[in-house]
């Protein structure tokens, strides 16, 4: 890539973001994020209070504490990815097909920076607004369950990033359904694929629980397909990768039941299948009269 | 003779069975303003976007000052705009133009931005955000658009469709001021009357093929003599002016007062409406 087309792509990233901010639907989602952290604090603090009257004067063989902490943040975790995804896939909803037919794209793409600097722009300016959002919520939600109930994660950046790469995950596809699919169809679409990637995390899940290797392959399997899962869970690892005892085991039973710590090899894999998803959005893209 | 700018040659363009555009050959040169006629459908709006990169040809080829249309060289020469156009309404006039000065690599500045905006009459809407615009305004705002970084080439479909009488007048006389600086047009337009006005050359294209191509007078030729005489007015179609004094001298000849004589022109509506064979999209 040039200079040139090196600072088209710039703009093109920044018209993205101040599209994405200034649109009203941005102001809804900061509103909601505002309600769901305050729930949040609300939920935690009571949560806290009452497992420490629960607990009080029993053995501490399971430290209730901890188990609240993780139980809590990895719904909030979850809760996070859910409008992490929601925001990515508004900030590229019909970015190609959608503002082509709108006659928003025309003007752009006569321009000399090419369709496929265009594009790229387009999903850095929605990965790069969607991940700061994604670590934004992540980081107060934590900050939330350190001060309610003086609990932190057993790792605190891996899990952030894991869900950051996870949202430019669900950008690059929801972009990819753009240069094919109407507006409709894209949002309906890539929300059946997210869906299906936690369905498939769910099953990895249930194989784990009840042992059964069949069940377990089928949703490691496809949650690789969709690494935004893979990485999800692994960022759900991370949470308590470092508590042992019958803490830990309890855990192993809840919602961090098939988690498994990111390795090389599935951060690999979500870097190179990210870049084959927005080559081939590329490519579609390269291919259609407008 | 120097290079068009804008050459158009042998163009095919098939959507499925349909064939939009079925071998067109047409040159632009610099300072030249041409006008693209034709009923809807007729491929006009194919052609202008094969011009800008924006639909791949089947057949043929489209040249933008000699590199392919649709290559960077050719995207940077020219300027377009789209007959149906949106631009992000959370945005002023001025961001818009900035914005897409920073895409054609322009170094105009501020002093080019004002200089557009007053070209096309908004320099009071400057900060005005395009959402709060008249669909008037943001046509003449897209003008403005397309004209960012100076370009040798403008593609304008239908640019006037949106516009009241004072709004076309202004478009009318920045295309006039863009011909004197040497600015190579191709206006794609329904109003007879503006191509008329304005444009040097006239193609008119039907079924996907260049029917008819001149100059708006070339093309509007001769279309009778009418003779007002003693018994009544008389037509003589298909003759000119030169047979104006030979038509008089017969009915003299004849017997006949002859008190006026009229060489009446046909209209280029004549002439389009001829050449499409009634056509409409």
């Amino acid at each position: 890539m040039s200079g040139g087309q090196l600072r088209a792509a710039a703009t093109v990233v920044g018209l993205s973001i101040q599209e994405g901010v200034r649109k009203r639907v941005f102001l809804a989602v900061l509103l909601l994020t505002a309600a769901f952290l305050a729930l949040y604090a609300l939920g935690a603090h009571f949560a806290f209070r009452d497992v420490e009257g629960f607990a009080a004067g029993e053995t501490k063989i399971l430290d209730a504490h901890a188990f609240t902490g993780a139980v809590i943040f990895g719904l909030a975790m979850f809760a996070t990815l859910f409008l992490g995804a929601v925001l990515a896939v508004f900030l590229t909803l019909g970015v190609v097909r959608g503002d082509a037919e709108s006659g928003l794209l025309q003007p752009i793409v006569v321009r000399p920076i090419g369709r496929t600097t265009m594009l790229v722009g387009r999903f850095a300016g929605a990965a790069l607004l969607s991940a700061a959002y994604v670590l934004i919520v992540y980081f107060t939600a934590c900050a939330i369950t350190s001060v309610t109930g003086d609990w932190t994660p057993d790792h605190l950046l891996t899990p952030a990033l894991g869900l950051a790469l996870a949202v430019a995950i669900i950008a690059a596809l929801s972009l990819l359904a753009s240069t094919i699919l109407s507006v409709t169809a894209q949002g309906i679409v890539v929300f059946m694929v997210f869906g299906a990637g936690l369905t498939a995390g769910l099953l990895a899940q249930i194989g784990q629980a009840i042992n059964s290797d069949s069940l377990h392959t089928i949703g490691r399997v496809a949650s690789w397909t969709l690494p935004f899962e893979g990485l999800y869970t692994a960022s759900l690892h991370a949470l308590i990768s470092g508590t042992s005892g019958l803490t830990g085991v309890v855990l192993e039973l809840g919602p961090f039941g098939a988690s498994e710590p990111a390795s090389a090899g599935l951060i690999a894999w979500a870097f190179a299948y990210l870049v084959a998803v927005i080559s081939l959005a590329a490519f579609v893209f390269s291919r259609r009269d407008l | 003779m120097a290079e068009p700018v804008l050459a158009v040659r042998e163009l095919h363009k098939r959507y499925g069975s349909q064939e939009a555009l079925a071998g067109v050959d047409l040159e632009v040169g610099a300072g030249q303003l041409v006008g693209l006629l034709g009923p809807n459908g007729a491929g006009k709006s194919t052609l202008t976007k094969i011009a800008c990169g924006l639909v791949r040809p089947s057949g043929g080829g489209v040249e933008v000052l000699g590199r392919p249309a649709g290559s960077p060289e050719a995207r940077a020469a020219l300027g377009y705009l789209a007959e149906l156009f949106r631009f992000p309404g959370w945005c002023t006039a001025e961001e818009l133009l900035r914005f897409h000065q920073r895409l054609s690599g322009s170094a105009g500045g501020e002093a080019e931005r004002r200089e557009l905006l007053a070209l096309v009459d908004l320099s009071e809407a400057a900060e005005k955000r395009i959402e709060a615009m008249s669909k008037g305004m943001q046509q003449r705002l897209g003008v403005a658009q397309a004209l960012v970084g100076s370009p040798r080439l403008l593609l304008l479909d239908e640019p006037t469709s949106a516009l009241d009488p004072v709004g076309r007048r202004i478009v009318r006389e920045l295309l006039e001021e863009l011909r004197r600086r040497g600015v190579a047009v191709l206006l794609n337009s329904h109003l007879l009357s503006e191509v008329e006005l304005v444009c040097d050359h006239v193609a008119i294209i039907a079924g996907g093929r260049l029917v008819k191509a001149g100059t708006p007078e070339g093309l509007a030729g001769p279309a009778a003599v009418e003779v007002e005489t003693g018994s009544g007015v008389k037509t003589f179609e298909g003759a000119g002016r030169e047979d104006a004094p030979q038509i008089v001298a017969e009915l003299v000849a004849g017997g006949e007062s002859v008190y006026r004589v009229e060489v009446r022109h046909s209209s280029l509506e004549d002439v389009y409406l001829d050449a499409v064979g009634g056509q409409t999209g």
